[in-house]
């Protein structure tokens, strides 16, 4: 069942003779229980393209649905209740309230969305305890690491069941072991509470945790990798953190259904 | 949420906003302290006269509505109490004089003030009675001689006058109390009018035949149509003028120009505490730009991030002005009797309302800068 899908999605920043396409005439799609890993390098469109898919940039052409909705046609104010309901978020850095705990950080959607009771607490505990941080809840994000931070992003993003969950670089400010530990995390948790995941990444290595790599380049998807076992060769391939250059055997852009 | 949000960060960084609210709270002494005084310094000036048993103050004409020039004599009293709309006119005539303590200790300064027994004037007495006789040494004191010298009803009491190069001596008999009815900075003791004016310094104007004093007090038969009144008394009434009360105090020398000099350091307190409220949540403000749109980001309507901002601003500027008024309390209660500090009821509500406001009004710039992040942006996400 398809979670997200983007239809012709153009963004172009500025007019006239200054104006710049981020994002030309993407299409996309990602199915509940599947982790797409967006990559491409600088300036590739990729963290434009996020920020269209959490709705929090409007397309200038092109439709984004999300629940059976057209994000990009809702004004701010809905958009950002849109969000709150729908969209689970993890990005690479300042993810987390400084002064609330792990468990109320991990709450604050549950309380956003009007759902914060017995229950909420028991399942935000449990997803912290699952994720490692069990003696860690009533820390505040400066006393945990950034790893421990991350997770928490982690347990927020998925408390209150959204319809999809999107992660901007993840990985970013980890050591290499911890960015492992992260990202396979957070694939498992993607695939057994079957949401639908999308993660900005220009660290290929995590691509081994995903189920279809989408590159962009000039804006436009260049190739959409779905081979398992190409997909471990690319991660396999990458020695530190690179984008991903171009091939010409690579598939066309496509809908990726 | 908003409630929720506000709570949690004002508890969790309790040092950084008892800082400020500690500063909110030195902003409020400073404001009530200058209210008090300028409020003290002010009835110090005008008890007497705000606090008359009449509408209006009559005056020598030309004389500006000063006291201490004006001569008003028995034959204007008798014009006056013609008046159509006159009630009752009674002679008030202002000196100074010195107040001997019992006890010997350092004289008093006191105003010495002649009034006609049952006329308008006379301060009426919660202890004792009142001015009975035209010719007599009995006097009424005020609340400020009771607290220097701790007279009572039947004491006898000493004054000195000062007569061109000589001192002269006077005893007076204490029959009434009166509460507090400063006049000109000084305690006040109240004598008959006839009294008073073989007490008072002769000056060189005086008229030998006539019993003269500074003022008229009138009371109006109709104290809500003042303005005819004075009009009519105007032109009736030869060379005198007519002023109500607050007229005649506004125009006692000095007042003006204290009240206004207070007014503009207590305006500029308020101002330096918008400034530094302000200031602080704005510098706030700008170290959790990515925070806010990271709030934004997951859900947090602007709606509710104001909110935020604004609870955490009123309810620290309230913890501040709280502890800042507690502390001014306690701090002029304590004053001794003769430092010129009122903080009255409707001083200290006045200010602490205005102070109130200073932290909304100086946070407003905050809060519109939090309402204009953009989560794209603080989160580095922008193009």
């Amino acid at each position: 069942m398809i979670a997200l899908e983007a239809i012709n999605v153009t963004k172009i920043y500025g007019s006239g003779v200054n104006a710049v396409k981020a994002v030309d005439d993407v299409s996309l799609s990602v199915r509940r229980g599947e982790f797409v890993a967006l990559v491409g390098p600088s300036g590739s469109g990729k963290t434009t393209m996020l920020a269209m898919l959490a709705g929090l940039l409007k397309p200038s052409q092109g439709q984004i649905v999300i629940a059976n909705k057209d994000i990009g046609q809702m004004s701010e104010g809905k958009r950002t209740q849109f969000r709150g309901r729908y969209i689970g978020f993890s990005f690479q850095a300042n993810n987390l309230v400084p002064y609330l705990t792990a468990q109320e950080n991990v709450e604050l959607l549950l309380r956003l969305n009007g759902k914060l009771n017995r229950q909420g607490r028991q399942r935000a505990h449990d997803l912290l305890t699952r994720l490692g941080l069990g003696e860690r809840l009533r820390n505040r994000p400066g006393q945990l690491s950034g790893g421990q931070q991350q997770r928490v992003a982690i347990a927020r993003a998925l408390i209150h069941e959204p319809e999809v969950v999107l992660a901007d670089e993840p990985t970013a400010s980890l050591d290499t072991e911890r960015a492992h530990q992260v990202v396979q995390t957070f694939a498992d948790l993607i695939h057994e509470q079957n949401r639908a995941g999308i993660m900005v990444t220009h660290d290929l290595r995590m691509c081994k945790y995903v189920d279809r790599v989408i590159q962009m380049m000039d804006g436009k998807v260049s190739r959409t990798i779905f081979d398992r076992q190409a997909i471990l060769q690319l991660a396999g391939s990458a020695s530190d953190l690179e984008g991903v250059p171009p091939s010409p055997a690579a598939e066309p852009a496509s809908l990726g259904l | 949420m908003a409630l929720y949000l506000a709570i949690k960060e004002v508890w969790r960084n309790k040092g950084r906003f008892s800082l400020i609210a500690s500063v909110v709270a030195l902003i409020t002494v400073l404001v009530l302290f200058i209210a008090a005084l300028a409020e003290g310094l002010a009835s110090a000036n005008r008890e007497y006269i705000e606090k008359l048993n009449g509408e209006l103050l009559v005056f020598q004409e030309g004389t500006q509505l000063s006291t201490t020039a004006s001569r008003i004599g028995r034959s204007s009293i008798a014009e006056l109490r013609r008046v159509e709309g006159v009630s009752a006119v009674g002679q008030v005539g202002f000196s100074s004089a010195k107040l001997l303590p019992p006890d010997g200790g350092d004289e008093i300064n006191i105003s010495l003030i002649g009034v006609e027994p049952g006329l308008p004037g006379e301060p009426t007495v919660f202890a004792g009675q009142q001015l009975e006789r035209a010719r007599s040494n009995n006097v009424i004191v005020d609340e400020g001689v009771i607290a220097r010298i701790g007279a009572q009803v039947g004491d006898l009491i000493r004054i000195k006058v000062n007569r061109g190069t000589t001192e002269e001596f006077y005893n007076l008999n204490v029959v009434g109390l009166t509460d507090r009815r400063q006049y000109f900075f000084q305690p006040a003791v109240f004598a008959p009018m006839i009294t008073w004016d073989k007490m008072r310094p002769e000056s060189s104007g005086q008229s030998g035949t006539e019993l003269v004093s500074n003022v008229a007090v009138v009371k109006a038969r109709d104290p809500g149509a003042l303005e005819p009144l004075i009009q009519r008394i105007d032109q009736e009434v030869k060379d005198v003028e007519a002023a109500d009360r607050q007229t005649a105090w506004e125009a006692i020398p000095g007042y003006a120009a204290q009240q206004s000099t207070l007014s503009t350091q207590q305006f500029f307190t308020f101002f330096i505490g918008v400034l530094v409220v302000g200031g602080f949540f704005q510098i706030q403000t700008l170290q959790k730009v990515a925070q806010i749109g990271m709030l934004k980001a997951i859900g947090l309507s602007n709606w509710t991030v104001g909110w935020t901002a604004l609870l955490q601003i009123v309810a620290v500027n309230a913890i501040g002005v709280a502890i800042g008024a507690a502390g001014t309390l306690a701090l002029t209660s304590n004053f001794p009797v003769t430092v010129p500090i009122s903080l009255t009821g409707t001083t200290a509500l006045t200010s602490v309302g205005a102070l109130l406001a200073i932290g909304p009004l100086g946070g407003i710039v905050s809060v519109i800068a939090l309402l204009r992040i953009e989560p794209l942006r603080a989160l580095g996400m922008a193009q």
